[in-house]
């Protein structure tokens, strides 16, 4: 669950990101957050990753109050997320298993528990005859899948996008937006960050609209309505 | 660190040295060149203070016999020099060795050939185990009955003791300065490492890695690299040495200069060598990974 109240972030050479951003999510959700470039959507993002601290403002992220986190905690927090990169942010020298593997890894689980879980999620997401491939030897959307595995291995309370389709032709941007879905109806909240219109108005889901830092429409009717 | 992590993160260490070959070479490379420096100044400091330590002991202190004692009675006295603590032989010369001794260092002149024994005293010629001490030493001879007379000479020892000090503060000043250049260049290499590593460790932190486990594997690498580094090293220096001190001796006939054999300091140089190795690769790791571990 997410719930951000009045949330500022003005970076150090004045330029102001978010200029009070109030959301909620709730557990199970599946929202699309849209805006145009210098909206603020990637700002939200690094905030609720942790990645850059607020300016004001409260943000709850899974039971992590982000405004009082220690650095310390921080890893745990990012632990209840999975997040999914336009850019998909694989390690190039680690084959397809050991990428998801490895998410497993950070949070000490067991030889006996990654050899079990990630074949689980590589079929979940499609991948499961391409464990011993290297990422370069993937196609873009197979390395979305990876990267959506790799984010989903955890069993986070939520998954957020950022761009997840910037790099794929548009059927390969639905078959991942619908990998999502099935995600969401598995349980796990999602957030998708995306400026696709037409994608988004192919799925009936809410949409929150930023501009400026700030948001300027929640719609659950599942249409663009930023625009 | 977490039981299962363990050899994970040990194995990772050890995959990232060879699978970033070329900034690994470059790293050992550094650490070969900076250990070689700096063994090569150590060792010429212990060879000029074993030097120091070998002229120093031809300075002795000589203890002159009571005239009235006997050469009986003068020899026991010895028994009671030699207990004192810091004496490390006492050599008896009788009167006779000592006029002997006299006549030839006067190039056998035949102006002293008529001098009588008994002109001189029976006499200990003392060398000392540490000359620092040495004006103590000289008041418990001199305490012993039946000495008459002690010479010693404070100002050569003393001149040494300050030769001595001067080659202990500069040694340790140039390692100190040797090390702390060692341990930057080679920080910086790793830093060069790590940078090209730089999106693989925010992926790290993006999947929820913790300081710890995301430093690990550096730690191993800058460690193996370090040992590595410091084995061929101290192998290179021992080379270098040993063809160094056959050229010495080989040009230095009147044995002016006295090279000790790497055999006599080889347990200190390989606990040298790998501690250096060891303190430059895991320091030089932990002081480079900190800046990327600020995201």
């Amino acid at each position: 669950m997410i719930d951000l109240q009045n949330v500022k972030k003005i970076y150090e050479n004045g330029t102001r990101a978010l200029a009070g951003v109030s959301l909620h999510i709730d557990d199970g959700e599946f929202v699309f957050l849209v805006g145009p470039s210098g909206s603020g959507k990637s700002t939200i993002i690094k905030v609720l990753t942790a990645e850059l601290p607020m300016t004001a403002g409260t943000a709850l992220v899974n039971g992590f109050r982000l405004e009082k986190i220690k650095q310390s905690s921080i890893p745990f927090m990012r632990r209840t997320l999975g997040v999914i990169f336009q850019d998909f942010r694989l390690i190039e020298k680690k084959t397809v298993f050991e990428n998801v593997a490895f998410a497993m890894r950070v949070i000490g689980a067991s030889e006996a528990e990654i050899k079990k879980r990630v074949p689980y999620v590589l079929e979940l997401v499609g991948l499961e005859n391409k464990g011993r491939r290297l990422p370069n030897e993937l196609s873009g959307g197979e390395q979305q899948r990876v990267a959506i595995a790799r984010a989903l291995v955890n069993n986070p309370n939520m998954i957020i996008a950022d761009e997840p389709t910037g790099n794929l032709d548009p059927a390969r941007s639905y078959e991942i937006m619908m990998l999502l879905e099935q995600i969401n109806a598995l349980g796990t909240t999602v957030m998708v960050v995306t400026h696709e219109k037409e994608l988004v108005n192919r799925f009936t889901k809410r949409v929150v609209a930023i501009d400026e830092g700030k948001i300027v429409s929640d719609g659950m009717d599942g249409y663009y309505t930023y625009e | 660190m977490n039981k299962h992590n363990i050899g994970y993160l040990v194995r990772e260490g050890v995959r990232g040295v060879f699978l970033h070959g070329f900034m690994s070479f470059a790293a050992v490379c550094v650490t070969v060149a900076c250990l070689i420096i700096m063994g090569s100044f150590s060792l010429i400091l212990f060879n000029l203070s074993a030097m120091v330590k070998d002229l120093e002991k031809e300075n002795e202190v000589l203890v002159y016999i009571d005239d009235s004692y006997s050469e009986a009675e003068a020899k026991s006295v010895g028994s009671q020099i030699n207990m004192i603590a810091n004496v490390y032989e006492a050599k008896f010369v009788s009167r006779e060795q000592a006029l002997d001794n006299f006549v030839k260092e006067q190039d056998d002149d035949t102006l002293f050939q008529g001098i009588q024994a008994k002109t001189f005293r029976d006499r200990f010629v003392v060398t000392l185990v540490d000359n620092t001490k040495m004006a103590q030493t000289v008041k418990d001879i001199e305490a012993v009955k039946g000495v008459a007379k002690v010479t010693a000479h404070y100002e050569i020892s003393q001149g040494f003791q300050t030769v001595q000090r001067v080659l202990k503060i500069a040694s340790t000043a140039i390692i100190a300065v040797l090390l702390a250049v060692s341990l930057l260049i080679i920080s910086n290499t790793v830093k060069l490492a790590m940078y090209d590593r730089r999106e693989e460790i925010a992926i790290m932190r993006m999947v929820g890695a913790t300081n710890g486990f995301i430093r690990w594997p550096f730690v191993v690498e800058g460690f193996l690299i370090g040992i590595f580094g410091g084995a061929i090293a101290f192998f290179m220096e021992w080379g270098l040495y040993d063809a160094l001190a056959a050229k010495i001796a080989s040009v230095d006939s009147l044995k002016l200069v006295t090279v000790i054999p790497f055999s006599d300091v080889l347990p200190v140089m390989i606990a040298a060598y790998a501690l250096t190795g060891f303190l430059v690769g895991v320091f030089g790791s932990l002081l480079s990974i900190r800046k990327f571990l600020n995201v």
